[in-house]
């Protein structure tokens, strides 16, 4: 059976062989590092491409057609339109800091990735903190798009900033305590072992109602972490024109436009392997045939099926809701999610340690 | 196949009569004129604050919503045209005021109907209307440092033609 | 904090927003004042599009001065050619045939749906939400075809004469609006499905933009948002003109003052102008679609006033003449300006996002304040 886990044993057992283990270890570094930029490129057209498809599926219109065969070559072209662009510097803001807010903002989305499980032994560090890295490191991104409000120099910018700080700050504990749920459930916080404790199930469908209920929390939450609508107030285009990068062009626009769909991935892909599994195969009780048969589909299939799924999710609500108002918006986390998902925590403690689940 | 009549001009709901008897009352000084479609009322632009409050505050008949604001240039003078409309029974009337073309001065109305303040800053950017006591008196459309006031009849301008 | 509304201070942000604003649909600026995220005071700044059409009426005839009011309220250009038409026909006498009178008013209504229709799809991408729009846009075409078709424009069709209408209709047209009319009823339901009741949309309307009854007649506000707050004003209701006495339709009256109020004015308000024409497209009289008229109008010496019941509200033509052929003075009391007079009393106290809520169903097209 194919499997991404082989071809790792293949190099990582010629590169060893071959050269001194610090030189190997040397080169495992170049390889990751050159797969993730590739993963990145290669995610950020493929993201931009289908939000422009899903947009005009749900808009009654085609969306791009033109550059390529059914338009797949739309969002190269985007990008190569988008280098060539210059980028601009208002100005009266501050140089240093506008320069390095789209930086900041991308390498923490390429941090964010390193402890995914793509497939089965497929990672970048199995870190046995997995979990606590990802939500340490996702926070660090609103420094970032504070950064670029602030050295931008421009008052819509500043409010988008704003806004966006108070959001992301409010959101994250949501996001953590629905985290949380299933680690109770786990008793581990590496995603490695998160994922192999789904393999009679998905947490999902074991973990009763309070699962179902922090996966929905969870949804919502990551929606508005990674600013997206109905939650895009720092943006918010009708309001504050582009909110925090009002003031970006060319790459360094194109640097916030990618992070924001790398966040979008790594979310879904955490979701994923939370609550659907990750890359384990979907399997029913004791069905040994049907489940199979289920194996037979390659791991990462799962994972990106499952990833994308939830990025359709996300789309869906961006091209269906209107914006919430910015009180709204806290009133909605610190009234009705974070009591909901502090009560459903102390359930789900409950349910694991009386084993209540399946 | 429904009836289709022929289609009339007369509106109003209460005879001109009626409301010229009404206001009559009210402005004795007033000089009325019903040859249009309204009632017109003329009055002298020192009385006019006095006579838009006491309009606004007719009882039965309070003329509570000024649907038009605007000034006519005459070339010996202006006229301040007002239409005021009673929304309790729908009747309207036209108020005019005379205006010295040299120094065109009147007293706002913005504080009793709200929407002349916007009307007025038009008219004054416009035709150069003077309102006394208006809250923020600037031009409105046309830029600060304007030269002029287009709407005049003596107004020309060689580098934005308007006449065709 | 309340008390502080309307003053600016030091510290407040002002912000402009416009002339180039994705809310301001056009080149509408304001200046607010900002404390936050609440706005302390919207100052309207205008003229960017001020082309003086009150001045250029000045000197053009009374066939041609029609024609220019298409550019004033783009969205309803066949209702303001219409009250011109009036204006100038009530002037000189002349009695409209009753073929010209129905096809006016047919054309009023489908107007009045597709500006209605462009209002729905613009106010939820105001709110966020993209996909109306399209789905707006949808029905939309179908009523710019028919307007194409008949007067061969499809949004400044200058089919108004005076005296009747440009031409007659197209031998398709009444074929082409039943087709329209099933189209509107078969999807009409989506419009409440994707907005009216999604619970984010009502919590950003409800409440916001507060407009009390007697604050609308003092600010001059008029047509459907003056009717969200109560103020009964159809100017085909209150003053018909053409055939609208003979009409069977409702003014839609709301009385809670705020934006959805406003919201579902504008939407009841299409289901009323469908009524209309189902009532009106099988029994387009024979006969004459224009009366004769001389070639050249001279009005008599005069003041005529002429108003009607536009997308946005009461729309008044003021003529002055002198006898000539061309008019001495003309005013245009157009919607947009009073309501935009508004604006201010009902953001003051609000947040951003209100304020766009409100701009949105206040409807405003910048052309027809500016003129």
């Amino acid at each position: 059976m194919f499997s991404l886990e082989s071809i790792t044993t293949i190099v990582q057992n010629w590169l060893t062989k071959t050269f001194s283990p610090n030189l190997a270890l040397f080169f495992e570094f170049v390889i990751v590092g050159v797969l993730a930029i590739a993963l990145f490129a290669a995610l950020g057209l493929v993201l931009v491409l289908m939000e422009r498809k899903v947009a005009a599926w749900i808009q009654i219109r085609l969306g791009p057609n033109r550059v390529g065969p059914k338009g797949i070559l739309q969002s190269l072209a985007d990008t190569v339109k988008l280098i060539m662009k210059e980028g601009l510097t208002p100005d009266g803001s501050d140089k240093f800091l506008f320069n390095l807010a789209p930086f900041i903002v991308m390498m923490v989305a390429m941090l964010a990735l390193a402890p995914i499980g793509f497939s089965k032994g497929f990672h970048i560090w199995d870190i046995n903190i997995g979990v606590l890295y990802v939500s340490a490191i996702s926070s660090v991104s609103v420094i970032g798009i504070l950064m670029a409000g602030w050295a931008s120099n421009n008052k819509y910018s500043l409010l988008g900033a704003m806004r966006s700080g108070a959001q992301m700050v409010s959101y994250e504990l949501s996001v953590g305590l629905c985290i949380l749920s299933i680690i109770v459930l786990t008793g581990s916080l590496s995603l490695n072992d998160i994922v192999l404790s789904q393999q009679n199930g998905w947490w999902l469908f074991k973990g009763h109602i309070p699962a179902i209920i922090s996966f929905v929390i969870f949804i919502i939450a990551v929606t508005a972490e990674t600013n997206r609508a109905p939650f895009d107030l720092s943006e918010a285009e009708s309001e504050l024109t582009a909110g925090f990068h009002t003031e970006y062009s060319g790459m360094k626009f194109a640097l916030f436009f990618l992070a924001e769909y790398i966040n979008i991935f790594i979310v879904c892909a955490i979701g994923a392997t939370l609550f659907l599994g990750g890359w384990m195969p979907f399997h029913l009780g004791t069905w040994e045939g049907f489940n199979h048969i289920m194996d037979y589909i390659p791991s990462f299939i799962w994972f990106f099926g499952k990833t994308f799924f939830l990025i359709f999710v996300i789309m869906w609500f961006r091209w269906t809701f209107p914006r919430l108002r910015v009180d709204q918006l806290l009133n909605l986390e610190w009234k009705y999610l974070l009591p909901i998902s502090m009560v459903n925590l102390v359930i789900m403690t409950l349910v694991a340690i009386q084993g209540w689940h399946f | 196949m429904i009836e289709l009549i022929i289609w009339k001009t007369d509106y109003t709901y209460m005879s001109k009569e009626e409301i010229k008897t009404a206001i009559s009352e009210l402005l004795p000084t007033a000089v009325f004129d019903e040859t249009g479609e309204w009632l017109n009322v003329q009055i002298e632009a020192g009385e006019w604050k006095d006579a838009a409050l006491k309009l606004r505050s007719l009882a039965g008949l309070s003329f509570n919503f000024l649907f038009c604001l605007t000034c006519v240039d005459w070339k010996t003078h202006f006229t301040m045209v007002y239409h005021l409309r009673a929304t309790a029974s729908l009747d309207d009337i036209v108020v005019k005021v005379k205006l010295d073309r040299e120094k065109p001065e009147i007293a706002t109305v913005s504080d009793i109907w709200r929407t002349a303040e916007l009307l007025e800053r038009e008219v004054y950017d416009l035709f150069g209307v003077i309102f006394l006591e208006h809250p923020d008196l600037r031009r409105l459309l046309l830029t600060d440092d304007w030269v002029g006031y287009p709407l005049r009849k003596d107004y020309e301008d060689p580098i934005n033609m308007i006449k065709l | 904090m309340v008390e502080e509304i309307g003053k600016t201070v030091e510290g407040d942000l002002i912000i402009n927003v416009g002339p180039q604003h994705p809310a301001t649909h056009g080149v509408l600026h304001l200046v607010l004042t900002l404390n936050g995220e609440t706005i302390k005071k919207v100052e309207p700044h205008l003229g960017y599009i001020h082309r003086s059409i009150e001045k250029m009426c000045e000197s053009l005839s009374y066939r041609q001065f029609i024609y220019s009011t298409s550019r004033m309220d783009y969205l309803s250009a066949h209702i303001n050619n219409h009250a011109c038409a009036l204006c100038v026909e009530k002037g000189l006498g002349i009695e409209v045939p009753a073929r010209a009178q129905v096809i006016r008013v047919l054309m009023d209504e489908l107007t009045r749906i597709a500006s209605h229709e462009l209002w729905w799809g613009a106010m939820a991408m105001d709110l966020g939400a993209f996909t109306p729009f399209f789905h707006a846009f949808r029905e939309r075409e179908t009523i710019n075809d028919i307007m194409e078709e008949t007067c061969g424009a499809r949004l400044t069709m200058n089919y108004n004469v005076p005296g009747g209408v440009m031409a007659d209709l197209h031998p398709n047209f009444q074929e082409r609006v039943k087709n329209f009319l099933k189209l509107y009823k078969l999807k009409i339901h989506e419009y409440d499905e994707l907005v009216t009741g999604n619970i984010i949309f009502q919590n950003r309307m409800k409440g916001v933009g507060y407009l009390s009854k007697e604050d609308a007649i003092s600010y001059g506000v008029t047509g459907p948002a003056a009717r969200g707050s109560g103020v009964s004003s159809d100017i085909r209701k209150l003053y018909p003109y053409e055939i609208y006495k003979q009409l069977e339709f409702d003014e839609i009256l709301e009385t809670e003052g705020d934006s959805f109020a406003r919201y579902m004015v504008r939407l009841r308000e299409m289901n009323e102008s469908i009524k209309i024409i189902e009532q009106l497209i099988d029994n387009i009289p024979d006969g004459d679609f224009q009366a004769k008229t001389k070639a050249v109008l001279k009005l008599p010496k005069g003041e005529f006033y002429q108003r009607v019941e536009t997308a946005r509200g009461e729309l008044g033509v003021y003529i002055v003449s002198e006898g000539g052929t061309t008019p001495y003075r003309i005013k245009f009391r157009s919607p947009g300006f009073s309501n935009l007079s508004a604006l201010d009393h009902m953001a003051r106290g609000g947040k951003i996002g209100d304020l766009v809520a409100t701009m949105g169903t206040l409807d405003l097209v910048i052309p027809d304040i500016d003129r």
